[in-house]
């Protein structure tokens, strides 16, 4: 580790803390439809879309219609891209000329990886997806699948702080005015300062160079294998081009971070020179993942009128990051003691450390940083490959997607994550002392609690079972590249990401094949849809309770004490449920590690 | 139901038209109008040909060339089929690559630890930098074939590196595929390897 390396980390955070209020206020004014400086040019885009779509601007839903509204409108655009991805042969902007994406399996994988927002890739993007399908199918679900999170948190939020009512807001307007408002303008703005550094942004066809110095490679067939010669040795072949993908990189990949979706237009991800070509894009992409879930902290404070509540949940948010990215830089700064021969030392030449799976304009911090960031939100772009990162190093991720995502989180989805386990401690706290908890106002209840707790439990037992029958099964366990205990966390990591909805993954794994696209499919649908039903249910039972004001047994939610059994809650729900698996994957692999003992 | 499921429709439609097409058309327009060279890939033409982009990594690996890292992109350095090697710290396949690339490596230095970045392969597998500790340790190869002074080609090298950015951000790079250009102007070999 070094000095400067834990400087840049600061900074990020000091960053993120910065925006958190301005960010915060706009999103309560947006979301309470009052006045921002956008409105002279945003105000009649918005009515235009609300006359052609049908919606009466002012109509009220109660918990259910909001909910049949996010269900229905999920369902038609996921049809939609299933059908584009199926017919991108004939659709424009297509220069490579790619058909149809295929197998179907793979087609409906991508299509609800990109509805829930968790951007999990079977594909690779250059080799697969048309210029369309990119901008008019993926770019396009980063945007609502992120609004649709967005309002979701808001709609809870409502549900917190309304009293007596039946009503929750209204879906539709949710949407257009978080697209809008809060989606767009950064997007424009941050899609060009992107390109400004060298992320591409055009609708070419690849460019071909002739290298410099023609490449001796060994011949592979289509399908990777490599050819021999009846004596069994290695077929040589000379390469003398490089084939270089293009594309209208910049406008996704800014909403690819700013709506924590993850999905890279290229297989490298942000790893990608055009994606992610200097440290200054990197931290412009860092910042976007973090930005709206800290704001989110703060307009929750806003709206239930206890801003210190706020500011309660993002200090746990924070102490929870700064724990995962200080044992993730930890990990990977030590290296792997298992490359001999090869110096791994911090130097003034070089930041060392394990860096297989590793850009060098980033480094060891800010592969560590990006990691531990992309998993404490839902975010799954990545800078580094995971699979090859040390066996703590690769936990760090793993685990911080096991606690639900909830370290400032996925856009929307982190707040309400969190706001479920803030039931939950307050629910506890009232079990310690005694009487019936209270949480900003609300008596928590039996229903409330329940409702809590099926949020909860539907996460692992989707992981855990998927992962079971996976590494028993040939159908799952004939994936796993990386053999020994490196093999669970391949599966472990791949399901869990598919339930938390972040998308990235120990990519060693075959997942393009009937077993996994299914399961990780549906296990994307289950995370996603069968999580906020209960979630909506909590909102629109708190909205119609009574205002109980504060009484000398009511735990107060604003203190560090709060804090503090928040963070307890978050780990007892999330990292104990998994500790047994954790302990047989990485923890067993890095035990093993330290004894020489290889695969 | 029926009026959601009728907005459901037309919203999709509706948003997939803005964000989905005059969104990205937008952006194209005005980065093409402001940012052209970046907007394109920062594309390198050597008498009207493309030998590569700035920011996309080549493999290099004759003695004349400064070497790039180990590359899992396709064949290797294929900018059409991006990819690390997806190896974990403990699998067998892993350490013996590793070991195959110290051994190729070390010849530059014999006895003397080589540069991880050297041996391990990036994460995009088109990496176009190595650290300066890399490029200090082919240093005497290539100046060796060359028929340069160290101090000079250290000049070259140091020509090609990039600092943290804004003094702060990141680590700092050497540019390899620049390096190699810029060494094939400066002190050109007796042909053999070169393909001009």
């Amino acid at each position: 580790m070094t000095a400067n390396g834990w400087f840049q980390i600061l900074l990020f955070l000091l960053l993120v803390f910065l925006a958190t209020k301005p960010l915060g206020i706009f999103m309560a004014r947006v979301f309470n439809r009052e006045k921002t400086f956008m409105d002279p040019v945003l105000r009649p885009v918005e009515r235009l879309l609300y006359r052609v779509t049908r919606v009466d601007e002012n109509h009220e839903m109660r918990w259910t219609e909001y909910a049949v509204a996010v269900l229905l409108f999920s369902m038609v655009s996921m049809v939609v891209l299933y059908l584009m991805e199926r017919l991108q042969g004939y659709l424009p902007f297509n220069p490579q000329k790619f058909g149809a994406v295929a197998p179907a399996h793979l087609a409906f994988n991508t299509a609800a990886s990109f509805t829930t927002n968790t951007n999990w890739q079977a594909y690779s993007g250059e080799t697969t997806m048309s210029y369309f399908t990119q901008m008019a199918g993926l770019a396009f679900h980063n945007f609502i699948s992120a609004a649709t999170g967005i309002a979701l948190a808001i709609a809870l939020i409502r549900g917190i702080a309304r009293r007596q009512m039946q009503t929750i807001g209204n879906f539709w307007v949710d949407l257009v005015r978080c697209s809008l408002w809060v989606l767009l303008p950064f997007c424009l703005i941050g899609a060009l300062v992107l390109v400004s550094q060298g992320v591409v942004q055009n609708l070419k066809p690849y460019d071909t160079a002739k290298l410099v110095e023609p490449m001796r490679v060994q011949k592979v067939t289509a399908d990777g294998k490599a050819v021999v010669d009846n004596q069994g040795k290695p077929v040589m072949d000379t390469v003398t081009e490089q084939t270089i993908a293009q594309g209208p990189v910049a406008s996704q990949e800014i909403i690819k971070e700013w709506g924590t979706n993850g999905g890279g237009f290229f297989n490298a991800n942000s790893a990608h020179p055009f994606e992610n070509p200097t440290p200054l894009t990197n931290l412009i992409e860092l910042f976007s993942i973090f930005a709206i879930g800290s704001g989110l902290t703060y307009t929750l404070g806003r709206m239930t009128n206890s801003q210190r509540h706020g500011w309660a949940v993002w200090a746990a948010m924070a102490v929870l990051f700064l724990a995962g990215v200080t044992v993730a830089y930890w990990a990977e700064a030590r290296g792997n003691p298992l490359l001999a021969g090869t110096d791994q030392r911090v130097g003034n030449l070089q930041p060392g450390g394990n860096m297989e799976g590793k850009e060098v304009r980033f480094g060891i911090a800010n592969s560590a940083l990006f990691a531990t960031v992309t998993t404490d939100a839902s975010c799954g772009a990545i800078n580094s490959w995971h699979d090859s990162f040390t066996p703590l190093g690769g936990m760090v991720p793993l685990a911080n997607i096991m606690m639900s995502e909830v370290i400032f989180g996925g856009v929307g989805s982190g707040l309400y994550g969190m706001l479920i386990d803030v039931v939950l401690a307050v629910f506890i706290a009232g079990l310690m002392v005694g009487r019936t908890p209270e949480y900003l106002g609300k008596k928590i209840e039996a229903y409330d609690v329940k409702m809590a707790m099926l949020f909860v439990l539907v996460f692992p037992m989707v992981i855990l079972i998927f992962t079971a029958i996976s590494v028993v099964h040939p159908l799952g366990s004939a994936g796993i590249s990386n053999p020994g205990p490196h093999g669970l966390s391949q599966v472990l990591y791949a399901f869990t990401s598919g339930a938390g909805n972040n998308g990235s993954a120990f990519a060693g794994l075959t997942v393009n094949t009937a077993w996994y696209d299914t399961t990780i499919g549906i296990t994307m649908l289950i995370g996603r849809f069968f999580m906020i039903i209960p979630m909506l249910a909590i909102a629109g039972n708190l909205a119609q309770k009574k205002y109980v004001p504060p009484s000398l047994g009511t735990f107060p939610v604003t203190t560090p004490l709060f804090t503090v059994l928040l963070i307890g809650v978050i780990i007892i729900v999330g990292a104990l449920t998994f500790f047994p698996a954790l302990s047989l994957g990485p923890i067993l692999e890095h035990l093993l590690m330290a004894a020489g003992k290889t695969f | 139901m029926k009026r959601n499921l009728l907005t459901a429709v037309l919203m999709t439609i509706a948003t997939t038209i803005l964000f989905g097409i005059i969104y990205p058309l937008l952006v194209t327009g005005i980065a093409q109008a402001l940012f052209s060279a970046k907007a394109n890939g920062q594309l390198i033409q050597i008498d009207g040909k493309t030998v590569g982009s700035a920011i996309i990594g080549q493999g290099f690996s004759g003695p004349g060339y400064f070497r790039s890292r180990p590359s899992s992109a396709g064949n290797g350095y294929d900018a059409a089929n991006t990819n690390g090697s997806q190896l974990g710290p403990t699998n067998q396949k892993l350490i013996d690559r590793v070991k195959g690339d110290v051994a190729t490596a070390e010849s530059d230095h014999p006895g003397t630890a080589v540069p991880i970045d050297l041996v391990t392969s990036s994460a995009s597998g088109v990496d176009p930098h190595i650290t300066p500790a890399a490029a200090e340790f082919q240093l005497s190869r290539v100046a060796k074939e060359r028929g340069a002074t160290v101090d000079r080609l250290r000049a070259l090298v140091a020509k090609h590196t990039e600092g943290r950015q804004l003094g702060i951000l990141g680590e700092a790079r050497v540019n390899v595929l620049e390096l190699n250009l810029d060494l094939d102007q400066q002190f050109p070999m007796n042909k053999k390897a070169s393909i001009r």
